[in-house]
């Protein structure tokens, strides 16, 4: 640990051990924004490395060591434009990225140090110092193409793709079936990361690009469909996400107080002040990804008496990343390992779920022992994955439960591409969206060419 | 623990860490910290002829590095703003309750032999060891024909140096200002004037930044601002040459030396020792962390000492001298070459960048199949400059290897593609 991370510790958990305090509600920065001080002296650790290893690790591969040293010679906004050309949610990268597992992993600082240069903070310094200023948008859009984009999902991909179409000189009309846009920025993501109504600020730096409408409350499938769309716009773009959720297939999943983590969040989100948010005394979380995390941190910062996360196999398994693992564990969840849930049980009211003990056979299987506890809950949050919605996406085709893509990011279907969470491309991310989104922006505008030609 | 006491101009110092003629010793307040500090001597703020001159508000610029360390201060501060009489007073007083460490009294006059030897009488009466006599502030007082208007000019260094000489009866140190074209004209007046020895170097004429939203040099003064007077670590280099010029010059090889110029660490001090200083002089870093920073001075020589079994400081002092030549004199045939330590190697990629853009395109870099990079060193396009050995962030990753050769030394004047040589066959 680092002597800033370590102050930061100290500040976050003096912030964050009282969650019914008169001055936080236990849902502030989950990692307080640097002072100037501290950018200047973590900016001077990066050692601006040459075709450096933190931007290969980048999904949108910013110019990290650039963007540092520009900082490092009090050069912020000029450190905000790399960045955000790059990466025009480098905002909400900034506080909701992996880094641990990404920019910050690959740091040569690791090597012989053990500490990696606090990228992220480093980036959330610089973009918030430029959105801080009453200045015009960065970028500039191309003359005008003439030709309409039309963008499903106002989430990271589709607005990436948004921004990156607009700047190429492209209308972008962008059709949200929810009512504010930011897709899971704005519905998805832990408060304590995404504090001060970033969401909403972040979409609306961005659509000052200009040349981007959005129409809310349009579903696709209900308001909206595809053919529709490819015969009035030159091309579609589809970043509607993972629509739908998982279950576990147990009796009793429609009880009331079996929810899913995300819907949970979504409802969390949109509460305010968060202390209004109802919460069970006994909750238990099903899953061992970020999402699962996230909810039973913030089920517990919500005033729940015990938080049991359990995950049917160990803690190296877990898709969550180490430092999620152990702020659940900071925050008093409890987490069991190695087992699978395999009852609800009610009694008029939701009292609580079985459990059997799991372990791996000599095959690798994961089997249960046959060995059961019981765990009382009178809330059940799952969090075992989000799937497709296919029903919706007729003329696309659709393998392992995500869109097919070509190198282009163009679907089955000629002129309609997809990117973010719905297609395969990685770690559901949204990192990972926003450089979908970017690229297939690119491959619309070489596409439009080619058609136009 | 080594014996750190030393000897120059015939007085004997405790240890060789003096603070300079500044800020830092511009009263007795100051000066008692120091000595308790554990410094060896002062030398006394710079003493002029009553009236005090008034010192103006902002008074010290900066050149930081990007972490706001600082690399180089410059001043416009004057000589001391504090009649003579309280001056002289409290150095009789620090003689007396410290008479184990040593006090120089500096000074500078105009132009005029009854003021240079009034003055340094009335210094010398105080009880002071010796006298040094300012000839180097390159602001404000050079306005007034004083400072380094006098030291710039070969003729006056001597004169004043042979006034002051023939006024008192105590060591004479003369202190040359580096803002002139060659040390060694200054450094000889002072010996042909009778100097016991030599202070240098001064400050170096500067303007250390601009205020670039009100373009203003600063320091700023209402609106105006002048250069002034640069040291600290970033001058280290230009005085040890100059040091060095002194001692090894056989005009000017006899004079001994208070070395000065950004002394910052005891290995500094080191330096300064072996390329010609008898003992050293120390402002800046006082300024920057305090006094305290003699302990580290004291023990870190010290340590360095009894490291390489020097029991005294003359043992290492102008060690490195003969080791100083001309150009002319390095061998042609000397080659050495770049290794990269790729155990150590932690592939930011500096060197290759380095050499690449800026030097001889010779460090390769090469992806691993198992991710990662390589970079390996081109022997026959590797030309031993050392670019990389110095950038790279990790010590001992690359080091520079002599390359064995059956070659005799052969110098520039003996080569055969000299042309000069060819003329004179």
């Amino acid at each position: 640990m680092t002597i800033l991370q370590a102050k930061q510790a100290q500040k976050s958990g003096a912030n964050h051990s009282v969650a019914d305090s008169h001055t936080d509600d236990g849902f502030s920065d989950l990692h307080p924004a640097y002072s100037t001080l501290q950018a200047m002296a973590e900016s001077n650790r990066c050692l601006y490395c040459y075709d450096a290893p933190c931007v290969t690790a980048c999904p949108t591969s910013i110019d990290i060591p650039s963007f540092i040293r520009k900082i490092s010679t009090a050069n912020p906004d000029g450190a905000a434009k790399t960045i955000l050309s790059a990466n025009i949610m480098g905002g909400t990268c900034a506080r909701a990225c992996p880094t641990e597992v990404l920019c910050e992993e690959a740091c040569v600082r690791n090597v012989a140090e053990d500490t990696a240069v606090e990228i992220g903070s480093l980036q959330r310094f610089a973009v918030d110092h430029l959105m801080a200023r009453d200045l015009p948008h960065p970028f500039k859009r191309a003359p005008e193409t003439g030709k309409q984009i039309a963008i499903i999902g106002a989430g990271p991909a589709g607005l990436s793709c948004a921004h990156r179409a607009a700047m190429l000189g492209h209308d972008v009309t962008v059709f949200e079936a929810k009512a504010k846009p930011g897709g899971l920025n704005e519905y998805g993501l832990a408060a304590y990361k995404m504090t001060d109504d970033f969401a909403q600020r972040e979409v609306e730096f961005l659509l000052g690009i200009g040349g981007i409408r959005i129409e809310y409350g349009k579903a696709l499938g209900r308001d909206i469909n595809l053919q529709a769309l490819k015969d009035s716009y030159d091309a579609v773009f589809v970043g509607v996400g993972l629509g739908s959720t998982n279950n576990l297939g147990l009796k009793g999943e429609e009880f009331p107080g079996v929810d899913d983590a995300i819907k949970f969040i979504e409802q969390l989100r949109q509460t305010e002040p968060k202390s209004d948010m109802p919460v069970g005394n006994n909750v238990i979380v099903i899953g061992g990804g970020n999402t699962a995390i996230d909810a039973a941190v913030q089920a517990k910062r919500l005033g729940a008496g015990e938080v049991t996360l359990v995950y049917r196999r160990g803690p190296e398994n877990m898709s969550a990343t180490e430092f999620e693992q152990d702020l659940a564990k900071t925050n008093g969840v409890v987490v069991r390992y190695w087992a699978k849930p395999v009852a609800i049980k009610a009694n008029g009211k939701l009292m609580g779920m079985s459990f059997e003990k799991t372990e791996l056979d000599a095959s690798g299987k994961l089997v249960g022992t046959g060995e059961t506890f019981d765990v009382p809950a009178d809330q059940i949050l799952k969090a075992i994955g989000q799937k497709i919605k296919p029903d919706d996406l007729a003329g696309m085709e659709i393998t392992g439960g995500k869109i097919i893509v070509d190198d282009t990011y163009q679907t089955t279907a000629p002129g309609v591409f997809a990117g973010g969470d719905c297609i395969k491309s990685g770690e559901d991310l949204t990192v990972q969206s926003v450089e979908d989104g970017k690229q297939a922006a690119i491959a619309i505008d070489a596409f439009l060419k080619t058609t136009s030609a | 623990m080594a014996d750190l006491s030393c000897k120059i101009a015939g007085i004997d110092s405790l240890n060789p860490f003096w603070l300079a003629s500044a800020p830092p010793t511009d009263k007795k307040y100051n000066v008692v910290r120091a000595f308790e500090a554990g410094w060896g001597g002062v030398v006394w703020k710079t003493l002029g002829i009553d009236p005090p001159v008034i010192n103006v508000s902002s008074r010290y610029g900066a050149h930081h590095d990007q972490n706001r360390r600082l690399l180089g201060i410059n001043n416009i501060e004057l000589i001391s703003d504090r009649p003579l009489a309280v001056n002289l007073q409290e150095i009789r007083e620090c003689r007396k309750e410290y008479p184990d460490h040593v006090i120089i009294g500096s000074m500078m006059a105009p132009i005029e032999e009854r003021v240079w030897k009034d003055l340094a009488q009335q210094i010398a009466e105080s009880g002071v060891h010796g006298i040094e006599l300012n000839l180097g502030c390159p602001h404000g007082m050079c306005e007034r024909g004083m400072g380094s208007a006098i030291g710039q000019v070969p003729e006056m260094v001597e004169q004043v140096t042979r006034w002051v000489k023939d006024a008192v009866d105590i060591p004479v140190f003369t202190k040359l200002t580096p803002n002139i074209t060659n040390i060694l004209w200054s450094a000889e007046a002072a010996y042909k004037g009778g100097a016991d020895a030599v202070s240098l170097i001064n400050t170096v004429n500067s303007i250390i930044s601009v205020d670039i939203d009100n373009m203003i040099p600063e320091p700023v003064v209402d609106g105006k601002g002048t250069h002034g007077g640069y040291c600290g670590s970033a001058v280290k280099p230009i005085a040890l040459n100059m040091i060095a010029e002194i001692a090894r010059t056989p005009e000017t090889k006899n004079l001994e030396i208070s070395g000065i110029g950004g002394i910052t660490t005891w290995k500094d001090a080191v330096e300064f020792m072996a390329l010609g200083s008898n003992a050293v002089q120390v402002c800046t870093a006082a300024m920057i962390y305090g006094f305290r920073v003699v302990d580290d001075l004291i023990d870190g020589m010290s340590q360095w000492m009894d490291d390489k079994g020097y029991t005294s400081v003359e043992q290492f002092t102008r060690a490195a001298v003969p080791q100083v030549a001309d150009w002319n004199e390095l061998n042609m045939n000397y080659d050495t070459k770049a290794v990269i330590n790729t155990d150590n190697c932690i592939e930011c990629g500096r060197c290759h960048i380095a050499c690449e853009d800026t030097s001889h395109q010779a460090i390769t870099m090469t992806d691993k199949p198992e991710g990662g990079r390589v970079f390996e060193v081109v022997d026959e396009e590797c030309v031993g400059c050392n670019l990389c050995y110095h950038i790279c962030p990790v010590p001992d990753c690359i080091t520079m290897e002599p390359v064995k050769t059956d070659k005799p030394p052969m110098t520039w004047p003996e080569h055969p593609l000299n042309p000069m040589r060819a003329a004179a066959e």
